[in-house]
């Protein structure tokens, strides 16, 4: 890539995707818990002061008092960050939001190890999987700020609840934001291996599927930020048309997107599947992007491991 | 507190709530497990709810102003089911599916498989902040709907029921009722043997509650608390209601042994002829 894609905040997106929400439906309420303003909750609060609810470190309360406003009839938002919702709160999203089939958005910030410094306590890696496994859970991991604003959206026209992942950081653009529930998008044509990811590792993948290029190996990119319901048809079409499938997700391994492709293509079209993600440990403070290398999603480990897969299929020495 | 309530009405909530314990003691023997002991304790409360308080109508049990009740102990189902079942929400015979494989009636409330309940519970801590979010809701649209949400007191260890009870009492919702089915016990034993919640009242009043503490078996007590309840509207209302696990059930009464055991076919027989059911077909 001849100038890398600029960089924009997820976080802004979400709290102005919000705002715009909040003027189209009167029945939109917002809850956060004492971190409105670094999850941007807060541009929504300052507009709509009587439909806003800062409810303070309770985020447990926090996801069952969404719910009981949405079985009043109401659609309700809750940000705080990724550890406390779906890790402090979990049971209260599993039976308060899930069980109750309660039009609750979770929109969760500071996913990821790219908390950065604030260390592993907040690092939250087993988000994905944790939301993923909860019956009747929308799950979205959107890439850049484009995809955050299309998925505050199209989770707000889906009835029932819904999980956000969003980064801290701010990621490059890397899509036009034509994003649908359900569909993985294509970012990158290609035939001899195909990169699913998600999230900050989005740009990563199309990083390495360029450098390929450049020794004639045809990488098709795919940004799965649609992670559950995700799209079999485009995975499994993937998995024939290129016969490997490299999965790059900043989120453990053991329970994340890895873990559903490599499920998915062994039940109906087994091919090699490798996974780049959080190996089984905790994260730790430092330099964001510099974590990302520390914890094996380097473009050096990317780039290892898709030669990997394409000296597997015997399409290299 | 000294309301008038006619005689008559007194004498009709007491043979309702003695047909309701004596289907809770049916339910949960057919169903072979369950949890009598505090059905029994919260009985007359969920009558004096289902059949005087509470503005709702089996025809419409979908009104949008209705009052809505969020049974947080959503272990004491047996009571609510065969409240409702008594004032038509649901067939009477149905009561013994309870806990069965296909059953609408699940072993803790569940929103989804019946009408009237306002949210799915079990797992304690949750169908307050519910309620909170209820009375929110319904503040914010301006209706006059009431949400009276039941907790009982091993709940009352919960972290999450205290932050539900802080945001009630900071967000001064005159329109929503706590009310604690204080019978004492929890599954393993007594509450303050295990780890005490007094001085519970205090801790209400403390969290910014209008705070009543009442015999929850005396319905002149639990009218009188509903309607101080409706008179105040700028803070929620706590009604601590001192009840008796297993109440009317001697060998239930006052012991944590029947929290989550159901009455053998014998014990059944014998809470039967307590509970006023005549001749072998009880």
């Amino acid at each position: 890539m001849s100038t890398p894609p600029k960089s924009e905040s997820l976080r802004d997106a979400y709290g102005k995707a919000l705002v715009e929400l909040g003027e189209r439906d009167p029945k939109l309420v917002v809850l956060d818990a004492d971190l409105s303003g670094s999850t941007r909750t807060m541009l929504f609060g300052q507009k709509f002061p009587d439909r806003f609810y800062n409810v303070g470190v309770m985020e447990p309360t926090m996801m069952s008092m969404a719910a009981g406003l949405a079985l009043t009839g109401r659609t309700a938002y809750a940000s705080t960050f990724a550890v406390f919702a779906a890790g402090q709160a979990y049971n209260f999203v599993r039976q308060s939001i899930c069980y109750n089939h309660a039009n609750v958005k979770i929109v969760a910030t500071h996913g990821g190890l790219l908390v950065g410094g604030d260390g592993g306590t907040h690092q939250m890696v087993e988000d994905i999987g944790l939301m993923r496994g909860l019956p009747g859970m929308t799950v979205i991991v959107p890439a850049d700020a484009p995809t955050t604003r299309a998925a505050t959206f199209a989770v707000h026209e889906r009835d029932g609840p819904a999980y956000v992942r969003l980064t801290r950081e701010n990621l490059p653009v890397v899509t036009d934001g034509a994003f649908r529930i359900g569909k993985a998008a294509e970012l990158r044509a290609g035939s001899d291996l195909t990169i699913v990811a998600v999230g900050a590792l989005v740009a990563r993948a199309l990083a390495v599927a360029e450098e390929l290029a450049q020794v004639g190996v045809s990488t098709r990119v795919l940004d799965f930020a649609s992670v559950k319901p995700f799209d079999e048809p485009a995975l499994l079409r993937a998995a024939r048309d290129t016969g490997a499938i490299l999965v790059l997700e900043e989120h453990s391994v053991l329970t994340g997107v890895g873990a559903l492709v490599a499920s998915t293509t062994s039940e109906n079209y087994p091919v090699p599947v490798r996974r780049v993600g959080v190996p089984d440990v905790f994260g730790e403070s430092g330099e964001p992007w510099a974590l990302l290398d520390r914890y094996g999603m380097s473009l050096e480990r990317i780039r290892d491991e898709a030669w990997e897969l394409l000296r597997a299929r015997g399409k290299v020495q | 507190m000294a309301e008038e309530v006619p005689d008559e009405t007194v004498r009709s909530l007491e043979a309702t709530a003695r047909e309701i314990r004596r289907d809770i003691v049916r339910m949960t023997h057919a169903a072979g497990s369950g949890h009598p002991g505090g059905s029994l304790s919260v009985t007359d409360l969920v009558t004096a709810l289902v059949f005087q308080e509470l503005r709702i109508d089996p025809a419409r049990p979908d009104w949008p102003e209705r009052d809505r009740l969020v049974l947080s102990k959503g272990h004491a189902a047996p009571a609510l089911y065969a409240a409702l079942a008594l004032r038509g929400f649901l067939p009477r015979e149905e009561l013994m599916t309870l806990r069965q494989l296909g059953s609408r009636l699940q072993g803790h409330v569940d929103r989804n498989k019946l009408p009237f309940i306002e949210a799915s519970t079990g797992c304690l801590g949750q169908g307050i902040g519910m309620a909170v979010g209820m009375a929110l809701g319904a503040r914010l649209s301006g209706s006059p709907s009431r949400t009276y949400t039941i907790i009982g007191d091993g709940e009352c260890q919960a972290g999450p029921t205290w932050e539900a009870l802080m945001a009630g009492g900071h967000y001064r919702l005159g329109n929503l009722v706590v009310i604690l089915d204080r019978n004492g016990y929890e599954t393993d034993g007594s509450t303050e043997s295990i780890m005490g919640i007094e001085p519970i009242a205090e801790k209400f009043r403390a969290f910014r509650y209008h705070t009543l503490e009442i015999d929850g078996h005396d319905y002149r007590a639990i009218l009188g608390a509903f309607a101080e309840a409706q008179r105040t509207s700028d803070q929620p209302t706590a009604i601590v209601a001192r009840t008796v696990k297993g109440k009317g059930v001697s060998f239930m009464e006052g012991t944590h042994v029947y929290h989550g055991k159901p009455p053998s076919a014998a014990e059944l027989e014998r809470a039967l002829a307590e509970l006023g059911a005549s001749g072998s077909a009880r």
